[in-house]
């Protein structure tokens, strides 16, 4: 009979973590809150830094699991420790035993209404990220006109780096998302002023720096170093948006007509009663914390408990992907060696 | 402009504030910017709503502006601030409110810190010990009296003879609410409706029936700012965001300005007039200014209190244009007759910004 293997979490790391199982001889069963495989990226467009459409990705990442047993709009009621195994108790009323759980529950969207200057919730003309790329995909937002806008900017660092919100962390994929959409805004209205306001452009990954620098030279997308202070809106029902540009060392008041806040990646507060119930440590910045951040990412501090992809931390796709290859190969050995 | 996103951060951003029995501290200067103001704070919840508020003459300054102008060091200011809980300890109070957006911050601001540093409290303790043999509690409850009105507000509203609303149109006033920079900016968890979109005047305007203007510059500054004003040099500063905020409140065509602060109505006001006579520009119907008024003297129109009984001629810009729009009676030949009729003398009129 072969061994089951709960994985928690459908997104990316879910699946390509069941597929490699699967290879491996095993039975992975995924458990899904949503009504859909693919989690965040099944929502997105299409994907830096070579605009892959997101849908193809999810597809392919779908295609390897069709043996896996898939429970979607299904949570953890609750996890008792037996002596050695876990008996999960699922809200579709399904019990599971299994001596390996893997954790691939990824991140939740920082709430942009938090970052309240800004506007979000408040501001007819004010989307995140997410909601841009929902027009990208669906072409409805009414706070996206028809012709396009005159005028539009990106504020970076929504909710990362950000004390004051409470995550001092990088969220890793913001710049690149905001450079990538920056572009896509540009090739749909080429006559659009965009500017992008950060405070570092952490270009770091492949074709990352191309994709930054073509963003200027080819589409003229402004790049100004400094924070947004406010966000109001003048008797047109467009936005005024304040900042300091400071590379000159100015303030700068610019008039726009539509603005997008890369809200950042924040940890999943569904895993956090999970992962009470099994008594794993959270680390400083929220998310779950691996045994070591160095040697044993993908490894809990408990016996048989695993981590893929962003439950651990901001990630990108790629580096998801080959941490839940990665958990797949240390499950495997963990079982060879007979659950050591 | 999304009305329920604000609501939703005004429910985020509600303090507790006692229905009875406070503290009442005055504001150093704002006797002598707008007499009749914190004179109508007591007439109204004493008088009107027959709440208990208690104040003594042994008060003095919270020491906030020396302290912003940098003039004297926080431990002299937290010594002060001191000596005001040992009055209100002494007279049996908990709840401590105080008149001046500056006290309120500074109050806070101190009492934050000896959160964080109580061996600092300690220290004030003993300063106060040796400097007057006084003791204190800390407040349980503190407010700004904008705050308490705001709790009154509907309470007023059921008293009002007059409404913020046009009386020839029938349409709500067009008011522009302004906040003191001290209210929430420091700390938005202590202000009512948080740092970003204040509520504790929205509520008020929406209670009284008028309707608040969202314009670009709302949050900006009122001119005043400490150092801006105080030093001479930087005077250019002062005026010049009180015009950027009115430029940017030009095209509402606004009706009035409450505010909640001493410097805020003063600056707002008596800048009027100056930038008239730079620019020769004014903001107001028909050559007259924007009126600019306390929370105060605001609630003393709409209960009927008479205009000249709250200090309203000592306004810089006239206040006749929107006690007509609301219907307010008035007695003009009565404008600058003081206490007992005693005649205060007319001032000159300005050559350009137009008044009564």
């Amino acid at each position: 009979m072969k061994e089951n293997i709960l994985i928690i979490g459908g997104g990316i790391a879910g699946l390509e973590a069941a597929s490699q199982l699967l290879k491996l001889g095993y039975n992975p069963i995924i458990v899904e809150k949503s009504d859909h495989l693919g989690g965040h990226v099944a929502e997105w467009n299409r994907l830096f830094p070579d605009m892959t459409p997101a849908e193809d990705a999810v597809a392919r990442l779908v295609s390897g699991t069709t043996e896996a047993n898939i429970f979607l709009n299904t949570e953890i009621a609750f996890v008792n420790r037996l002596k050695d195994s876990y008996n999960i108790m699922l809200t579709n009323g399904i019990s599971i035993i299994t001596r390996i759980l893997l954790f691939a529950t990824g991140f939740s969207l920082f709430d942009a209404s938090k970052k309240e200057e800004y506007g979000y919730g408040v501001y007819n003309q004010v989307m995140t990220n997410a909601d841009l790329e929902r027009w990208f995909n669906t072409g409805y937002d009414e706070r996206i006109p028809e012709e396009g806008p005159e005028a539009m900017g990106f504020v970076h660092c929504v909710g990362s780096r950000d004390e004051k919100a409470r995550n001092s962390q990088c969220s890793k994929v913001c710049c690149i998302t905001a450079v990538k959409q920056a572009i896509e805004m540009k090739q749909k209205f080429p006559q659009a002023m965009v500017y992008c306001f950060y405070m570092d452009l952490r270009m770091f990954g492949k074709k990352y720096e191309d994709f930054y620098i073509s963003a200027q030279r080819d589409y003229g997308v402004r790049f100004i170093r400094g924070r947004v202070s406010e966000v109001s809106e003048n008797i047109d029902g467009r936005l005024i948006v304040k900042a300091e540009d400071t590379l000159s060392g100015k303030p700068v008041k610019v008039t726009l007509d539509l603005l997008v806040l890369m809200s950042g990646i924040v940890c999943n507060p569904g895993i956090c009663k999970t992962a009470g119930q099994l008594s794993l440590p959270i680390d400083s910045d929220g998310f779950l914390k691996s045994r070591d951040n160095i040697m044993d990412i993908t490894d809990s501090s408990k016996e048989g408990i695993f981590y893929a992809g962003a439950c651990t931390g901001p990630k990108t796709v790629p580096e998801t992907l080959a941490e839940a290859r990665s958990a797949a190969l240390g499950i495997h050995n963990y079982i060879l060696n007979g659950m050591k | 402009m999304i009305y329920q996103g604000k609501q939703k951060i005004w429910a985020d951003y509600q303090k507790e504030i006692p229905d009875d029995h406070w503290f009442y501290v005055r504001s150093c200067i704002r006797q002598n910017f707008f007499p009749g103001a914190e004179k109508m704070f007591l007439e109204i919840c004493r008088n009107v709503l027959h709440k208990d508020f208690y104040e003594t003459a042994s008060h003095t300054t919270c020491g906030g502006i020396a302290y912003h102008c940098d003039t004297i060091p926080q431990e002299t200011v937290m010594t002060i601030v001191a000596r005001q809980f040992a009055l209100m300890t002494e007279a049996g109070y908990e709840n401590y409110v105080a008149s001046c957006i500056t006290s309120f911050g500074n109050y806070i601001e101190i009492l934050e810190t000896w959160n964080e540093f109580p061996e600092l409290e300690a220290k004030i303790r003993e300063m106060l010990w040796k400097a007057c043999r006084r003791e204190f509690n800390k407040p349980k409850y503190l407010a700004h009296a904008s705050d308490l009105i705001y709790k009154y507000r509907n309470l007023i509203a059921e008293k009002a003879r007059y409404r913020l609303v046009n009386r020839h149109t029938g349409e709500p006033l067009k008011v522009v609410e302004h906040i003191g920079c001290h209210y929430s900016k420091m700390f938005p968890s202590k202000g009512v409706g948080g740092a970003e979109y204040p509520y504790v005047l929205c509520g008020m305007v929406e209670s009284w029936g008028g309707n608040v203007i969202d314009y670009p510059e709302r949050r900006h500054c009122c001119g005043y700012g400490f150092r801006q004003y105080h030093v001479r040099a930087n005077r250019g500063y002062s005026i010049s965001n009180t015009h950027k905020k009115f430029e940017s409140m030009e095209p509402y065509h606004p009706d009035m300005i409450i505010t909640n602060c001493p410097g805020c109505p003063y600056f707002m006001d008596r800048w009027q007039y100056a930038i008239a006579e730079m620019e020769g520009k004014t903001y107001g119907e028909n050559g007259f200014g924007i009126p600019v008024f306390t929370y105060e003297e605001v609630a003393g129109l709409v209960l009927g209190y008479d205009p000249w009984d709250l200090g309203l001629q000592l306004h810089q810009v006239a206040v006749e244009p929107l006690l007509d729009k609301m219907g307010i009676e008035y007695d003009p030949a009565r404008k600058y007759e003081g206490l007992n009729r005693k005649d205060i003398l007319r001032p000159e009129l300005p050559g350009v910004l137009r008044c009564c």
